[in-house]
């Protein structure tokens, strides 16, 4: 139903994935009409008065014409009325876009945090992104990393409730022509109801530091016995990895939910924080001068109180998990980092 | 002669006259020299930011090292550039005698003004060597406040004394304007560089004092812990987003308006034609920096204020758009029945009008809410915003340099030199950002280290753009240096300028005017 389909002016945009986007791209064709309109009069006409009144002989006359109230009330008045059209056609999508108050079939928690995603499901489930050091393929010196796949079901109302962790970050899917800023301390929401199936790009734009153009993730729309089949094994995974030892269990938190492979390595090279190869019981130098042999007590306090020694060559940039990591995950981690020699 | 007559570049000799001058023409000279030489910074910025860009992944540098050249460049560019630009150089240099003054009403306030801005313009650049922002130009809460170095405090504190330079530039022309007219030279006899630079300095003095007290409180959240943005601290991190764009936003048109008054001088003396609807484009001036304080909300469409709150922002941005199309209309139609030479001061301001033209009518779009979601922190805006401003702002800028060039030396820039300088950066400036609007449409974010192989051709295209803006402001700089060294002598008013600073000597005597001219008509009087 794409108004004036036969112009393909939205060729360029993703494919309209969702049942909003469709009406986004009638007001965009509208609009590069309209505007293609104005220019063409506006630009047209300055090019036709340059090559129809140059100055052929230097003492040529001009006209003295001050002003003309019929044409001046005229191109005030029906730029007036176009740009409320436009005004009030973009506030109808706009409020299409934002459904407030709607709840979603599907609701999910979206966590941004430098520079990584967390997806929670009502029923547990979760998925982290990026899972580790999975550079995107076939690009020489790409830093983008594989996103990690968010699954939905197509047809259904989905509503995201996304906070931060840390600064501020947006949540944006081009084939869904949505965004929505991801704030510390607030909730937003980002409903959407998919009805192409396949795999759609988020990305975060807001700038949130150095990584911030790798913080992907992508959401593959499915039926809906897909999706339940997925949400089973999802499920699945889940408790098999709570029977996983304690250092198992560390690397997932590491790799996962926590998001530390954001900024530590575990081969030794550098991203934004320190490497952990090698880390345990071996000496550190801080910022201050100070230096201490890396334990338990001082995986903790990093955890915790990152700014409390900050590792000599690195930036504070990390922020406390303080209230988003419990005691015994913590252990995990230790166990975890014992592992890397 | 130019040479033997007494004039205000031989009035007095030495560095030190200059650096003491009280000359609103010496001072114009200052900003000039000062601000090119930001732009020059800001401009190699630019190329290895694009260079950066040329391909996904790592081309040259770092992410941290692009975040921080992609600051810099948008910091200089704004504050140091092209807020201070126009009004600074060719206002100071024209705008005492486009009245028929000796001087600005300060002279002493003047020259403050321009210590201010290479203080401030130190401090700012110090960071450069000792600890580099990568916040971008917007500064935003928390990630300014509690996520990066130390050197977002002199960073900012720079910004902030260049806007001191800029509120006393601001309240020495409106006091200028007001007072020191010539006789017979009612307000609606003052040519309209002087509306738009009036305009401007209003919003100068009204908005800029909001920015200054933004970046207080953010330094004062950054030392002592103030919990103002950080919501950990009990603060609001989008507050700063409202403060930050109550002051930018009317900045858009501190960039802008004075550019339109270039752009009006320029469509007048070389269509040789009076001006089409001079009130209108006087007070739609005005409207645009009224409405201008009203709209600041359009540049948070998505970042969770109310629905309700989006709507009326929108609905007062598209008022804007309303002043904005009555100037576009009304030097068109000056250019009708006109008797038109394109010489490149022209060329510039045809460049103007037409880059203007594109990033206005995508400003529409970006004002109409359904849209700006999909477009908002994307390449779209990127490129609307150069359109405008760069597009405008540096298209006027040109252009006032050329047209004006030979009244402040005496000597005539060449025009064929302005005219292959004209051809590089109009069609640069459109081979770059063009392709940006069309990957804002397939969905690349922007302030981007790196991005999906599917963005790649257009981007590299954009790269190339910039090698020719570049190559063209080399050729612009090469036609000063080239015009001082052997321009031809310009007498009194080589294009047939109607306005007062065509009525005296090039170079001007140290006082403007030797007998104060008295006015009995309208600036463009063309019959
Ligand atoms: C007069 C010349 C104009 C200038 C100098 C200008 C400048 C700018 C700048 C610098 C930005 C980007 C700010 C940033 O860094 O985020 C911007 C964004 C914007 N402009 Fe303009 N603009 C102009 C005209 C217009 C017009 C005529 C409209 C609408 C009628 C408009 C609507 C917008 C909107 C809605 C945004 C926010 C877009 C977004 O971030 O999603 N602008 N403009
Ligand atoms: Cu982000």
């Amino acid at each position: 139903m794409n108004w004036f389909s036969f112009i393909p002016a939205t060729s360029f945009m993703p494919v309209p994935a969702t049942k909003e986007s469709g009406d986004v791209d009638n007001l965009y064709i509208f609009l590069l009409v309209s505007g293609l309109i104005s220019f063409i009069i506006l630009i047209g006409g300055m090019v036709i008065f340059i090559f129809k009144y140059r100055r052929k002989t230097e003492d040529q006359k001009s006209a003295y014409i001050t002003h003309n109230t019929l044409a001046e009330f005229l191109w005030s008045f029906i730029p007036f009325v176009i740009m409320m059209v436009i005004f009030a056609w973009g506030w109808n999508v706009f409020h299409d876009l934002r459904k407030v108050g709607v709840k979603g079939d599907v609701e999910v928690h979206v966590t941004a945090r430098q520079w990584a995603w967390t997806f929670k499901y009502a029923n547990g489930i979760e998925v982290n992104s990026p899972t580790g050091d999975k550079l995107e393929p076939n690009i020489p010196e790409s830093t983008l990393l594989k996103p990690e796949i968010v699954v939905v079901p197509v047809g259904k109302t989905i509503r995201f409730i996304l906070t931060s962790d840390d600064v501020l970050h947006s949540f944006y899917v081009p084939a869904f022509r949505n965004k929505m800023d991801a704030v510390p301390g607030r909730r937003t929401t980002f409903t959407f109801t998919p009805i192409e199936k396949g795999d759609f790009t988020v990305f975060c734009t807001e700038y949130c530091g150095t990584k911030h153009s790798n913080m992907m993730a992508t959401i593959r729309v499915v039926d809906s016995e897909q999706f339940t089949a997925w949400q089973a094994a999802e499920i699945g995974k889940k408790a098999g990895a709570a029977d996983a030892g304690p250092a198992q269990r560390g690397e997932a938190l590491f790799k996962g939910s926590l998001g530390c492979s954001g900024c530590h390595s575990l081969d030794g090279s550098r991203i934004v924080g320190p490497s952990f190869k090698g880390l345990y019981g071996n000496k550190r130098d801080f910022a201050d001068g100070s230096s201490v042999v890396a334990d338990d007590a001082y995986i903790k306090q990093s955890i915790l109180v990152p700014t409390a020694k900050v590792v000599a060559g690195f930036p504070p940039a990390m922020s406390s998990f303080q209230g988003r990591i419990k005691e015994d995950e913590i252990k995990d981690i230790i166990e975890f980092i014992k592992t890397l020699k | 002669m130019a040479h033997d007559q007494h004039n205000y570049l031989n009035h007095q000799k030495g560095i030190w006259s200059w650096l003491t001058t009280l000359d609103h023409k010496r001072i114009g000279i200052m900003y000039f020299i000062a601000i090119m030489s930001f732009f020059f910074l800001g401009g190699v910025f630019a190329l290895l930011v694009r260079a950066e860009l040329f391909t996904p992944g790592k081309t040259l540098f770092s992410a941290d090292v692009y975040n921080r050249m992609m600051t810099y460049h948008g910091a200089i560019m704004v504050f140091m550039v092209i807020v201070p630009g126009i009004p600074a150089i060719f206002g100071n240099f024209v705008l005492p005698i486009m009245i028929g003054a000796k001087d600005v009403a300060f002279p002493r306030l003047n020259l403050m003004s321009w210590y201010m801005l290479m203080i401030g313009a130190a401090i700012t650049g110090s960071t450069l060597f000792m600890q580099n922002v990568d916040t971008g130009w917007t500064f935003y809460t928390p990630y300014s406040s509690i996520k990066t170095g130390m050197g977002v405090i002199p960073m900012v504190l720079g910004v902030f004394i260049i806007g001191f330079s800029s509120i006393l530039t601001g309240l020495n022309f409106i006091v200028t304007t007001h007072k020191l007219r010539a006789p017979g030279m009612t307000m609606t006899r003052i040519p309209l560089m002087v509306w738009a630079l009036y305009s401007t300095a209003i919003l100068q003095v009204l908005a800029t004092p909001v920015l200054a007290i933004t970046l207080l409180l953010l330094i004062a959240e950054k030392t002592l812990g103030v919990g103002i943005f950080d919501p950990q601290l009990g603060g609001d991190p989008v507050l700063f987003q409202h403060f930050f764009w109550f002051y930018s936003h009317p900045a858009v048109y501190i960039m802008i308006l004075p550019a339109m008054g270039v752009v009006s001088e320029l469509v007048a003396t070389f269509s040789r034609k009076t001006i089409f609807g001079y009130t209108a484009i006087a007070y739609s001036s005005l409207a645009i920096a009224g409405v201008s304080f009203l709209v600041w909300g359009h540049h948070m469409f998505v970042s969770g204020q109310s629905e309700f709150a989006g709507v009326l922002f929108s609905f007062i941005t598209m008022l804007v758009g309303v002043p904005t199309a009555i100037k576009l209309f009304n030097w068109i139609a000056t250019m009708y029945k006109g008797s038109i030479r394109l010489d490149s001061p022209m060329l510039f301001a045809i460049g103007f009008m037409f880059l203007f033209t594109i990033g206005g009518l995508t400003g529409v779009y970006l004002a109409s809410t359904g849209i700006d979601i999909h477009f908002h922190d994307t390449y779209f805006v990127v490129a609307h915003f150069h359109y405008v401003m760069v597009g405008g702002t540096l298209m006027a800028l040109m252009g006032a340099l050329i047209y004006w060039f030979p009244k402040v030396t005496g000597k005539l820039y060449n025009d064929t030199i302005g005219r292959i300088s004209w051809v590089f950066i109009f069609s640069g400036f459109n081979v770059t950002f063009f392709p940006q609007f069309i990957l804002g449409n397939m969905g690349m974010p922007r302030r981007y280290y790196d991005y999906l192989p599917t963005f790649t051709e257009l981007n590299q295209m954009s790269t190339f753009g910039s090698w020719l803006i570049g190559t063209g402001f080399l050729v612009g700089f090469f036609g000063v240096i080239f015009a001082l060294l052997k321009g031809k002598e310009a007498g009194m008013n080589p294009f047939g300028g109607k306005t007062l600073e065509w009525t005296i000597p090039s170079p001007p005597p140290h006082e403007n005017f030797d007998k104060t001219p008295v006015l009995t008509g309208g600036p463009y009087e063309y019959r």
